[in-house]
């Protein structure tokens, strides 16, 4: 790997991208990352200067669709940069070495790229039985994460299942799953969150890893601020039908019809950050709630346990699937009302025998005071 | 115990229980709890509004949220400001009322049980500010006020620009996110719900009871408190 290295425009260009397709495409990057305009030039500097990233794209305990959301992005370059273009030196899903060849390039990679490689994972890890749900070439997923990440400049944790674990660490969690920032320390680390993320989300990390050399400003939850700082609710469309009280109340009323608010339909769009509102899915074509299902929080640590979707409040957990907050908080009121009608029905009876005793006694008193 | 509860002439004294600010916070309190539970639980459940209108021509939705925020913010300083007279305030407002720290607190606690919740033992057992269990049961509201302030402004920072409520934001991750920062926020409402049956209630209890108008003492701020002849330090006599 001595060689000097095209950079990244010069292998669009190899590809047949125009100079104007290249321009649209920073352009893009730029507004999604809410870059001022001069950030543009600076894309186009650095894909023009830069080289290949070399990347290991680990597939783990996953169903692929952080990928396949990746190659549906609206621009071909998006889908380009990472899977053409960004040097991608070992993924289990797309190359076409196998077996022994591709554990030869994973480590040449991790040994020629040392401290310069990112890391992406897509899946999360299974710690029950010592690892032994996912294995990949007789290792566990956890013993090829620990290796891979040893030499990382930095981490990608692409999805829900990496940033916190998604269906399979669902109740009750059967093969232990855990995600990436649970099990790998001291490396600087993004979760991408989303099952899958949005496809120009992944994209603008990647593109902002490569133009400024360094990950994006993150949350308290290590999510890139620019796309996961709004909930999907502050940027639905379908917002003002919030605000003005109405909601869809079944999915085939006229409310439905009208493109009302689904919040009663168990939208988790309040509780979500996402950028679904945005950038929309498929080309800017549309999103969940644009064709009339309600959010389900994909991107959430915990979405699966925090059902039933099409339910506004979490079923409660010890009381059965059907009960609520609301039907427990009921139950226990009509409770404590039967409670305190029992209590008011016994002062009566053992006290107010007290009460009548004492009056009694009084009214006898006061006979023998007129004596 | 088998002492006669009435006396024909008994000796009451008045005790100015509940100083000015603590009534004033209590009403506000109140208040706020009362326009917290219906505005929240309204936006728990909204009602159902068939309409043909435009978004545009309508509100309300935006307008209970609206009150349920302004409601928040005098609740939470409210709360502030009694925390501050726990300090500052007379021996019955006193935080030291609230915590169970000593033993002769737990005692009280066990007695109230036995004579007021299950009637085991026939009173009268006296106190002039809260009973024991009632300012326990007091502390752990105060602690679900807290929690209800942490989870309510935590999530209320994610749709405020106002610095405020950013204060708070962090401890919306702590509990697992957005989603079970609003379980738990909804689940406290039911905590306050049920508080305020029973509170209701047994005030109108000890009233009937101990005949020493604690009802109207909330309002006016004094209580008639018995002096017996056997003093044992339960009733103070100071003003």
């Amino acid at each position: 790997m001595t060689k000097k290295r095209p950079t990244v425009y010069e292998e669009l260009q190899e590809k047949g991208y125009s100079r104007r397709e290249f321009i649209t495409f920073c352009g893009l990057m730029g507004a999604w990352l809410g870059l001022e305009a001069s950030g543009v030039t600076q894309i186009v500097k650095a894909l023009e200067t830069k080289p290949r990233l070399p990347v290991i794209w680990l597939h783990l305990q996953e169903c692929t669709c952080c990928s396949e959301s990746f190659i549906r992005s609206s621009h071909p370059i998006v889908g380009d940069i990472v899977l053409d273009k960004i040097s991608l030196d070992y993924t289990e899903t797309l190359m076409a070495a196998a077996g022994h060849q591709a554990e030869k390039s994973l480590h040449d990679t991790m040994k020629n790229h040392k401290g310069e490689y990112i890391l992406m994972v897509e899946g999360s890890i299974p710690t029950k039985e010592d690892g032994i749900y996912c294995c990949i070439g007789g290792k566990s997923a956890y013993e090829v994460l620990k290796e891979a990440a040893t030499g990382a400049k930095a981490i990608v944790a692409w999805g829900n299942c990496a940033s916190s674990g998604c269906v399979q660490a669902a109740e009750p969690n059967p093969t232990g799953a855990t995600p990436i920032h649970k099990l790998v320390h001291g490396k600087p680390l993004i979760n991408v969150q989303g099952c899958p993320p949005i496809a120009e989300v992944m994209a603008g990390v990647v593109v902002h890893i490569l133009t400024f050399g360094r990950i994006p400003a993150l949350d308290s939850l290590n999510r890139p601020k620019a796309f996961y700082s709004r909930r999907v609710h502050d940027t639905c469309y379908r917002r003002p039908n919030y605000d003005a009280g109405l909601f869809v109340q079944t999915f085939d009323d006229e409310n439905a019809k009208r493109g009302y608010c689904l919040y009663k339909m168990g939208c988790k769009g309040p509780n979500t950050y996402n950028s679904c509102g945005v950038i929309r899915w498929n080309n800017g074509v549309s999103f969940p709630i644009q064709s009339g299902h309600p959010c389900i929080g994909c991107s959430e640590e915990n979405f699966w346990d925090n059902g039933p979707f099409y339910e506004h409040l979490k079923s409660f957990p010890g009381f059965g699937i059907e009960s609520t907050a609301d039907k427990v908080g009921l139950g226990l009121g009509v409770a404590t009302g039967a409670a305190i009608t029992a209590h008011a029905v016994a002062t009566n009876i053992r006290k107010r025998k007290l009460i009548n005793k004492g009056l009694k006694e009084i009214e006898k008193e006061k006979e023998n005071a007129k004596e | 115990m088998e002492q006669n509860i009435l006396k024909l002439d008994p000796k009451l004294k008045l005790v100015y229980v509940w100083q000015q600010p603590v009534r004033i916070y209590h009403w506000t309190n109140a208040l706020a709890i009362l326009v917290l539970c219906l505005t929240g639980y309204l936006i728990g459940a909204p009602l159902a509004i068939q309409s043909g209108a435009e978004a545009s021509y309508s509100y309300w939705f935006g307008i209970v949220r609206f009150i349920h925020f302004v409601a928040g913010y005098v609740f939470f300083f409210n709360f502030i400001f009694r925390i501050y007279w726990g300090f500052v305030g007379n021996e019955y407002s006193r935080w030291n009322n609230y915590i169970p720290l000593k033993k002769k607190q737990w005692k009280g606690i066990l007695e109230v049980l036995k004579i007021d919740i299950f009637q085991l033992k026939l009173g009268p057992y006296e106190t002039v500010g809260h009973n024991a269990l009632a300012s326990t049961t007091y502390f752990i509201t105060f602690i679900a006020f807290v929690f209800q302030c942490l989870t309510g402004f935590g999530m209320y920072a994610a749709m405020s620009p106002s610095w405020f409520p950013k204060l708070f934001a962090w401890f919306v991750p702590l509990v697992g996110g957005d989603l079970a920062a609003r379980h738990i926020h909804h689940l406290l409402m039911w905590v306050f719900i049920l508080f305020a049956m029973i509170h209701i209630y047994l005030v109108f209890y000890h009233d009937f009871i101990e005949r020493n108008g604690v009802t109207s003492s909330m309002i006016g701020g004094w209580k008639f408190i018995e002096v017996h002849d056997d003093e044992k330090g339960e009733v103070k006599d100071e003003r």
